[in-house]
């Protein structure tokens, strides 16, 4: 009898410290990725890395102000279309439950949240890029909007549906229109949800490039006008890493850096946000 | 002044296709309490949400019959209007959380749109926390959120914010049924008090509580008005065997 126990108590021990070894397995290349950026990144980062155009090659002193300007051009332009659109869908589907058409929504979500980057990409060509006969920011903006959506819809829908029925009631019964209440009172209490649901959606969005390679396109001069073609961070990098020239190498790491700073302090926002 | 401020005549009401009141004609009068008691699903609930017209919120649900509040058919009037003359205080303490005290009780005014001067909107908190009895302990503290309140406190929060409206008429549904013994007590005493400004309907399956603060009793059973009168009347010589069976807690 007490053999069997501490054969029993062996097996416990073993299976927990191999749930530990796999777990340290895993996350090796995480912070192997994170350090192999860090130790290539920072010595190419100064001020004229972060101020500057890109120089021609074999000058010093080039920057990727550009990419670093239109990576933050997209972001916005995706941004003002997908949040409004995103969170107005998410309280559809959340007072609507059980109808059909909210029930179709949910699977086109679930199956645009599936399609891969680069068909979005092709959409946003055919639908922006085609008609104007031009690359542009917008277009990029569009492919990554569609990309952000169901970020943004699932987060506020799942968000609302954990605010008590009673709340919603409350306004009501004080005479509140369902419009106001809906406003004034249920939003403000989801708003940390949707907030992180946006966040997420950037961070998702930030670091794309498949989808920006025909319609943002990539521009090597600073470039603020949404109708015209602009850099972006993720597209730089793939240019220049595929480059045959060292300095671009360099400066690849460099935007690869920037851009992995970028995403990770977007998810320390997100979970700060998310704890309040 | 007419004593009956509110009734019903045949009202009946279904979700989808189940009828859950059945013929009900019940007269309430001005500036008295009057409980609606009664087993669960009863329809007691059921009752007060269609007087201020919550009911119909639920997808499926209808009314047929009519419901008079001060010669006004409720059905003529828009359900915003009616129910801001027909205030209403949940099961479970609802204030809202992104508010503090002072936005909680003026919520009404604030989400409506409507502004008040600041006098005005100040003496108007004031005067509902006192009737709600809850001034004295907030009066300090009004900034705060409304959440950091006792559950009790809170209920009496969810009163004021109704009373801030200054409504003919409130609805009560099960106030106490979430609530510790002592704060039960302290919102019957509110109760009692506050009739003399407004009517009062009180849904409550505890018959004591309803013996304890009201003037007239409602025994419902299964969608019907078994019987109706003054509580002493009907907890001492009711009518009805069933009313009877009930209060002795033969079944319920």
């Amino acid at each position: 009898m007490k053999e069997r126990t501490y054969y029993r108590i062996a097996r416990d021990k073993i299976f927990i410290s191999t749930v530990v070894l796999l777990c340290a397995i895993s996350i090796v290349p995480l912070l192997l990725i994170l350090y192999y950026i860090a130790i290539n990144g920072i010595s190419a980062i100064n001020w004229e890395f972060l101020f500057n155009l890109p120089a021609p090659v074999g000058e010093e002193g080039g920057g990727v102000s550009n990419a670093i300007i239109g990576t933050l051009m997209l972001v916005v332009i995706a941004s003002i279309m997908a949040v409004p659109i995103g969170i107005l869908t998410g309280i559809y589907l959340s007072e609507n439950k059980d109808s059909r058409f909210a029930g179709m929504i949910r699977s086109t979500v679930e199956v645009i949240m599936g399609v891969p980057s680069i068909i979005l990409g092709i959409i946003a060509y055919a639908w922006v890029v085609l008609p104007m006969r031009q690359f542009s920011a917008l277009a990029g903006g569009v492919a990554l909007a569609i990309m952000m959506l169901p970020v943004i819809i699932r987060s506020t829908e799942e968000t609302l549906n954990l605010i008590p029925n009673e709340l919603k009631e409350a306004s009501l019964a004080l005479g509140v229109p369902y419009y106001r209440t809906m406003i004034k009172v249920i939003l403000p209490v989801g708003l940390s949800g949707i907030i992180t649901g946006i966040l997420l959606g950037v961070a998702r969005i930030a670091g794309e490039t498949a989808p920006l390679l025909f319609t943002a396109f990539g521009n090597q001069f600073m470039n603020l006008n949404i109708f015209k073609p602009v850099n972006s961070l993720p597209l730089m990098i793939y240019y220049y890493a595929t480059s045959p020239y060292e300095q671009w190498h360099v400066d690849a790491w460099g935007a690869s850096f920037l851009l992995a700073i970028f995403v990770l302090g977007l998810n320390f926002i997100t979970k700060l946000v998310a704890r309040r | 002044m007419n004593k009956t401020i509110l009734k019903t005549e045949n009202l009946c009401a279904y979700f989808t296709d189940e009828k859950v009141l059945k013929d009900v004609n019940i007269q309430f009068e001005r500036n008295k309490v009057t409980a609606i008691m009664g087993p669960s699903g009863c329809g007691k609930t059921t009752l007060i949400r269609t007087i201020n017209r919550m009911h119909e919120l639920v997808p499926g649900a209808r009314i047929t019959g009519r419901i008079i509040l001060e010669e006004d058919n409720i059905a003529t009037l828009h359900p915003i209007l009616v129910r801001r003359r027909i205030g209403m205080v949940f099961q479970r303490p609802n204030p809202f959380p992104t508010m503090s005290i002072f936005e909680n009780v003026i919520a009404g005014y604030k989400l409506n749109g409507i502004h008040l001067p600041k006098d005005e909107m100040n003496q108007t908190v004031e005067e509902a926390l006192k009737g709600a009895a809850l001034w004295d302990e907030v009066k300090d503290v009004l900034h705060r959120k409304g959440t950091f309140l006792s559950g009790g406190q809170q209920q009496r929060l969810c009163i004021a914010r109704a009373l801030a409206m200054r409504p003919p008429v409130i609805l009560l549904d099960e106030p106490t049924s979430a609530l510790d013994p002592k704060a039960t007590s302290s919102i019957e005493e509110l109760i009692v008090e506050l009739k003399d400004t407004v009517t009062i309907l009180i849904v409550t399956h505890n018959t004591a509580q309803a013996a304890r603060v009201s003037d007239f009793t409602a025994f419902m059973y299964l969608g019907e008005l078994i019987e109706f009168g003054t509580t002493q009347k009907m907890f001492t010589v009711p009518d009805h065997k069933k009313t009877e069976e009930y209060l002795t807690g033969k079944f319920g």
